[in-house]
């Protein structure tokens, strides 16, 4: 643990939050709402890593943990009055032990079969919310702008979610890095190299599997559920929409599968291709093919990312960025 | 001289064929067992019924004291039980000292993570990758891959060490130099189960040996006893590649 604050990286995730935290200075609202976007992919992204990037398991439903948090956030908030925080962090610790079940259950496939199941796991959540009245069933949920008032009012409020989600952004990033940098996070990384070698090296490959996958839910959840209560709105096609899945995969991969500083770098990066692509006249439907074609490259020409590239011109960046 | 690793009965069938079957056997403290037998006699598959990587049919393994029958690999790891594979598996991005590290972490003594790195580095200067400690695994020599292999199952300090082909496919210089690493580890007292092929290292190395032929026992004693015995004799006698005075 000591010698863990004693590397730059750690220094420079501080940076980093303080940067987002302060850069829209309390006023620039546009500003804001794109650092909000960019939060919301280094959230997922660098969550989503810890199965990908060190565990090797591709998890093309890890978007399940954000919608299941947006909705036991909003059902605790709308219905059953709780405040913002409570609803969150319940909802959070929910999804996070739903997830180690599951995990028990999915983990034991591999390859293909794993991320296949992923999939199924999502459509299957997105199948029984559909049908559960208590949660709106298709229509969803909507909450009351009363809920605001609690928080100073609508404009101050999202203010609010903004450094609660830049908080959650941080967390996500300092989980990452604590995880790689300590024995649970060695044996995660030599699972992903060859798991059967590691199961023969000792590595219990089940329990930290599962583990990782559970881990891997707690944040998302919470961002999820900050998502959704700031639209005060929502239903199974936005919480369970796989676009935004694949689109994690995608910024995982541009930045640099299993290293700390490639998905918020490739978050960040495609938040701002997104951001030109919606407003650019040509572009402007493409976004999502954009991705796709961006994935195939990364695929086949740098299979490390960014990080990768960067890493293989100058080595000994591998000292200050993790 | 007390058991180590006790075998018994130990069967296991893959569809119509029997692998191994009834197969009886003890490893003591501090020795060091050869297991030799024609290509094909099931000597791989007695390692990973013994490690946990296949369940077997029938039989009974001890370790330590413990029964260890059918147990997942990594309980088996736990217990100080450590392994090679003949065909080398190592985490290819990772450096030699972070494959060494995966050893020692989750080995017979559980070490936390800094102790872990102190005792990789040390069972990679053992087998002498002192030199390469920071290269990526996939970088190494099929020499220095079977060295890892070697190393990462001794970052674990296993009180038991099975070795499958650590000599296949080395050249001379390299076998004289991995008998002598294979000396010097159980100078420090693990006991080795090894499967060797190479019948000059294995006859110097073995306190006892114990000859496989489909997958049962043919023999059982010190090397000189073995080589003497005529059913080993025949039995090798049909393996045209000894006969041509060289292992594959």
């Amino acid at each position: 643990m000591a010698a863990a604050l004693r590397r730059p990286f750690f220094w420079i995730i501080g940076v980093a939050i303080l940067v987002f935290a302060a850069a829209p200075f309390g006023k620039d609202v546009e500003l804001r709402e794109s650092l909000l976007l960019a939060a919301v992919y280094i959230t997922l992204a660098s969550n989503l890593n810890m199965m990908l990037g060190y565990a090797g398991y591709v998890n093309f439903g890890s978007i399940v943990f954000f919608g299941l948090g947006g909705y036991f956030c909003v059902y605790f908030m709308g219905t059953l009055g709780w405040g913002l925080l409570p609803s969150v962090l319940v909802g959070g610790v929910a999804v996070s032990f739903l997830a180690l079940l599951f995990g028990l259950g999915i983990l034991r496939l591999r390859g293909i079969h794993f991320a296949l199941a992923t999939i199924g796991v999502n459509e299957a959540v997105m199948a029984f919310v559909t049908n559960f009245q208590p949660w709106g069933g298709s229509t969803g949920i909507y909450l009351s702008t009363e809920l605001f008032q609690p928080l100073g009012g609508p404009a101050q409020a999202l203010w609010t979610i903004y450094y609660l989600r830049v908080a959650v952004m941080g967390l996500s990033l300092y989980l990452s890095y604590f995880i790689k940098n300590s024995k649970f996070g060695v044996g995660l990384l030599a699972i992903g190299q060859n798991e059967d070698a590691a199961s023969v090296l000792g590595v219990p490959a089940p329990r930290y599997k599962a583990l990782a996958y559970s881990a891997s839910a707690l944040l998302p959840s919470i961002a999820g559920g900050l998502y959704f209560f700031k639209g005060a709105f929502i239903q199974p096609a936005d919480a369970f929409d796989l676009t935004l899945s694949t689109e994690a995969i995608v910024i995982t991969m541009l930045g640099g599968q299993g290293t700390i500083f490639g998905p918020a770098l490739g978050a960040y990066l495609y938040e701002e291709l997104r951001g030109w692509l919606l407003t650019s006249q040509t572009f402007a439907n493409f976004q999502l093919v954009v991705a796709g074609v961006l994935l195939l490259i990364i695929v086949l020409f740098a299979p490390g990312g960014l990080m990768g590239l960067f890493y293989r011109r100058w080595p000994r960046l591998r000292r200050i960025l993790e | 001289m007390s058991a180590l690793l006790e075998i018994d009965n130990l069967s296991k069938r893959f569809g119509g064929l029997q692998a191994v079957g009834g197969l009886s056997f003890a490893v003591g403290e501090g020795e060091i067992l050869g297991l030799i037998g024609p290509n094909g006699a099931g000597k791989s598959t007695v390692f990973n019924l013994i490690n946990g990587v296949f369940t077997p049919d029938a039989g009974r393994v001890g370790f330590r004291g413990t029964d260890i029958t059918g147990a997942a690999p990594f309980r088996v790891a736990r217990l100080g039980l450590a392994r090679t594979h003949q065909i080398v598996q190592p985490f290819a991005s990772m450096t030699v000292l972070e494959n060494c590290t995966v050893g020692a972490c989750f080995g017979r003594e559980n070490l936390p993570l800094p102790r872990a790195r102190e005792a990789a580095r040390e069972a990679a200067v053992l087998v002498g990758l002192e030199d390469r400690l920071d290269e990526p695994a996939l970088h190494l020599t099929i020499a220095g891959k079977k060295r890892l292999e070697l190393a990462r199952a001794l970052s674990a300090r296993p009180a038991l060490l099975m070795l499958d082909e650590v000599l296949a496919g080395l050249n001379p210089t390299e076998v004289a130099r991995m008998i002598e690493i294979v000396r010097s580890i159980r100078g420090h007292g693990v006991a080795i189960l090894m499967i060797e092929h190479l019948m000059q290292a294995i006859m110097s190395l073995s306190d006892r040996i114990v000859v496989l032929n489909s997958g049962r026992k043919l023999s059982e004693g010190a090397p000189a006893q073995v080589a003497r015995d005529p059913a080993v004799v025949e039995a090798y006698l049909g393996d045209p590649g000894l006969v041509q005075g060289g292992a594959r």
